[in-house]
């Protein structure tokens, strides 16, 4: 009964110690260099996305410093206007493309898995490969920077001035091909998420008892598909522009520089909402956990994130208002940008209302939720504001813009970020953050935020604009502008504070055990840190919150393999069990594969025959990692790259 | 149980996953779905393009810019090949799907063959269009289009070559069909995708 020719199964027959035992030899990832190459462990993928991230989002961080430090006092020389157009472009471009969407990328890498129930993530060593070519693409973003040729065009890099006339030099060469790194590893991900959620759900966990979480990673994947070729396309068009002689953006030959900003915006605008959606996931999670309450109108919810999906692909021409468009178009997009406040704001009464309902237990991750609402809420109302053409005119180009997307961005994401920071450490590490620095940390962080983001509404309805590296005395700008210097200061040490408590906690934290906050959803399953494997067992979901439901068993499925890498596959809408899919083993080759598209990509700004030749290196890695090993055994991967 | 216990709750067994086949084709393999975002990924930068040919198109005064329009006989033959491919194509993927070896690997030489024939017309085809990328952004866009087109091309060609390879081998059994399958499908898209783009490049400069 326990042995059959394919091996051993799990089920009653093994103890506990024996099958965890055969699972730890079975799913061993290995030591040392090789291993680390090689792991398609998503959890250990995962946390090189939260490192990397937060070392852009830190660097990029300082990037602000100086720029607030220069803008302190009026006519400061430290920073020369050269060097202040590379930082406001670096600090937008990494913020953006190295910092908020891999962070998020990296929160469904590790999480998606471990929620939906599965021993793996789909297509595990993608998922290794596009790890690597982020990496690479920020590291060449970097040392580009750090060699004094980084960008310089902005984080939106319009044509013409990006374009080879106004922008000559490697600079924005670097930028595009930035681009083309971080979206095709984008792409990806989301890839594995969709048919991770889709297909890898625990047996029984219908589409309509996915925790919101799960839903708002599928939106967010799906937005990257139809967002994200844009971007690349536009990208590629401006490095052909540049460096082979096309004319896409060039006036002179039939070309137009307006276009580039309908292919950046069409990506641009979906992009805040790839950004801001898997926030409201983590939101989500944080307010039922810590509330004790399943998330009150789940369905409304779930539409409500579709539905800003799908708006969010009809508002990229409010970013173009001043370009003079028809006004009847305008309108149009006008309306467009106002109807997205309504799916947003039944998001934000839904969870009052959950926690009107609960008993709210304001630890730290709730702190940030409460900031996170009240500062989101700030930056919607002037969104509505600037949604109104005539408005958006007067607007448009001033630090009021600054103030409105940061409160919109920070807001609507790094304040859910660091919430599920505190919320998921004690998953990742075993151990919990420590509250009293959490207090300080939180209340560091909404009130220097405030301080350095609301005078901005200010400066800029006295006529600041953006983008400027210094300003004359006697404007009337130079008390606002050392207050948000201040401001910027307590974020500062803030994420000090922040820093001290991730590191710190790692050793002397509590120890959380598995599920320390007493939430729902099946992450909390498992032990912390979870093994290679993620389940000892396949849970079998028979609820909505499947942990609240059983506190002393917990139902699963007996019958997968503990000798072999195996998880199960199950139908898209009801999760009934359906395949037992073999899981791949680590592989150099995903590691190998992305050197080789990095080499190709960088040669490619110096001539345009490395795409041609330097296409053959990536061909042979990716084919020799799609070749099947050993034994004609099953397990492998897609055979696209 | 302990709260802050770190091992899982007990289990309490409740079915058997253990009669589940290994693998199955279509929507209920993980390679479908793998295929399916890789389409509508590219289907979108199709889409992008030709939606960019028609912004320039529209925004210029005169198109094209240039009195020579695209040659249709080796479009045209592209189309007719590319289309007729379309058939054993078909006949490939269902015998991927019924795991017959011999057929398969019948079709994928054939597939291989077809693809490689159209390497040659797409040649003439470059040569046809009598415009540059560096001539105009009419000349860019129509490049461009065609370039797309030909990287799907020479990609799905060496997938099938690849796959033609591997099913001469011992690994050709039971996963390997379903790749063979998913493969047959990504050319039915490189097939499809073409038709709008031969419509575009070929018709759009006679009628704007």
């Amino acid at each position: 009964m326990s042995a059959s020719s394919e091996g051993i199964h799990d089920g009653e027959w093994l103890s506990e110690g024996e099958t965890r035992a055969r699972l730890d030899r079975t799913w061993d990832q290995g030591r040392g260099l090789y291993a680390f190459f090689a792991t398609v462990d998503h959890k250990r993928v995962a946390k090189r996305y939260f490192v990397t991230a937060f070392v852009f989002f830190f660097l990029a961080g300082i990037l602000a410093l100086l720029m607030r430090l220069q803008l302190a006092r009026p006519d400061n020389g430290l920073i020369g206007p050269d060097m202040y157009n590379q930082i406001f472009t670096m600090h937008g471009s990494t913020m953006m493309f190295l910092f908020a969407v891999p962070i998020m990328e990296g929160l469904a890498v590790y999480f998606v898995p471990l929620m939906c129930g599965t021993r793996a993530i789909a297509f595990p060593r993608l998922n290794s490969f596009s790890y690597w070519v982020y990496l690479f693409g920020g590291l060449m973003l970097w040392v580009a920077f750090a060699l004094n040729i980084g960008p310089d065009a902005g984080w939106f890099a319009y044509t013409p001035l990006s374009g080879p006339g106004y922008s000559p030099g490697k600079r924005v060469d670097f930028w595009a091909q930035m681009i083309t790194f971080t979206e095709l590893s984008g792409l990806a991900v989301a890839i594995e998420i969709i048919a991770t959620i889709f297909k890898q759900r625990a047996p029984g966990m219908a589409l309509n008892r996915m925790p919101l979480f799960l839903w708002s990673m599928l939106v967010m994947s799906f937005m990257i598909l139809f967002a994200m070729p844009s971007v690349m396309l536009a990208s590629t068009m401006l490095i052909m522009d540049r460096l082979v002689g096309t004319h896409f953006f060039n006036a002179a030959e039939g070309g137009d520089a307006l276009l580039w900003q309908h292919l950046f915006w069409f990506f641009g605008h979906p992009e805040v909402y790839i950004i801001f959606i898997p926030a409201l996931g983590i939101v989500s999670s944080v307010v039922s956990t810590f509330t004790r309450r399943p998330i009150f109108g789940y369905p409304v919810m779930v539409l409500a994130l579709i539905a800003i999906g799908f708006l969010g692909f009809g508002l990229w021409v409010h970013h173009m208002f001043a370009t003079g468009l028809p006004r009847l178009g305008s309108s149009f997009y006008t309306a467009a940008s106002m109807v997205i406040a309504i799916p947003s704001g039944i998001q934000i009464y839904c969870w009052i209302a959950t926690m009107w309902q609960g008993k709210p237990r304001f630890a730290t991750p709730l702190l940030f939720v409460v900031g996170f609402i009240v500062i989101f809420v700030l930056g919607g109302l002037t969104g509505v504001m600037l949604a109104s053409v005539p408005m958006d005119l007067q607007l448009h180009d001033t630090y009021f813009v600054i103030a409105h997307f940061h409160y919109v961005l920070v807001g609507g994401a790094v304040f859910p970020l660091v919430a599920g920071a505190y919320y998921w450490y004690p998953k990742v590490t075993g151990r919990l953050m420590n509250e009293r620095l959490g207090r300080w940390n939180f209340w560091t962080f909404f009130i220097g935020f405030n301080l350095a983001f609301f005078p901005m509404h200010y400066l800029g309805l006295a006529g600041m604009p953006r983008r400027v590296y210094t300003y004359s005395d006697g404007l009337g700008w130079n008390g606002l502008n050392l207050l948000a210097f201040a401001g910027v200061l307590l974020i500062g040490i803030s994420v000090l504070l922040l820093i001290i408590n991730l590191v710190r906690s790692r050793k002397h934290g509590a120890l959380a055990g598995a599920n320390p906050w007493n939430a729902p959803s099946l992450e909390w399953a498992t032990s912390s840190p979870p093994p290679t494997y993620n389940f000892r067992h396949i849970p079998l979901v028979t609820s909505d919150n499947p942990l609240w439901e059983h506190r002393e068993q917990l139902p699963v499925m007996r019958g997968l393999s503990v000798d072999k890498r195996e998880l199960v596959l199950t139908t898209v809408l009801d999760a009934k069990p359906d395949i037992r899919e073999p899981v791949a083993k680590p592989s150099i080759w995903p590691f190998i594969s992305a050197i080789a598209v990095g080499v190709m990509f960088i040669a490619s700004i110096f001539t345009p025959w490395a795409v041609v030749f330097g296409a053959i290196p990536p061909a042979i890695a990716i084919t020799i990692w799609f070749w099947p090993k050993g034994d004609p055994g099953p397990a492998d991967e897609d055979p696209e790259p | 149980m302990n709260p802050h216990s770190n091992e899982p709750l007990p289990p309490q067994f409740m079915g058997t996953l253990a009669f589940l086949p290994p693998h199955a084709h279509g929507n209920r393999s993980l390679t479908w779905w793998g295929m399916m975002g890789i389409v509508a990924i590219e289907s979108t930068a199709f889409v992008l393009a030709v939606a960019t040919y028609f912004y320039l198109a529209t925004h210029s005064r005169v198109w094209p810019p240039h009195e020579a329009r695209p040659d249709l006989f080796a479009g045209t033959l592209f189309t007719i090949v590319v289309v007729l491919s379309g058939v054993p194509n078909y006949w490939l993927k269902r015998a991927a799907e019924a795991e017959k070896l011999r057929q398969v690997r019948i079709g994928l030489v054939v597939m291989s063959v077809a693809a490689i024939v159209l390497l040659p017309i797409r040649y003439y085809e470059f040569v046809g269009l009598h415009v540059a990328w560096s001539d105009s952004a009419y000349g860019s866009i129509t490049v461009t289009l065609l370039g797309l087109h030909t990287v799907h091309l020479i990609t799905d060609l060496y997938d099938t070559l690849v796959l033609t390879a591997l099913m001469f081998t011992k690994h050709a059994k039971g996963r390997r069909f379903v790749d063979t399958a998913e493969n047959a499908l990504y050319w039915n898209f490189v097939i499809l995708a073409w038709l709008p783009i031969y419509a575009v490049i070929y018709f759009a400069p006679r009628l704007l």
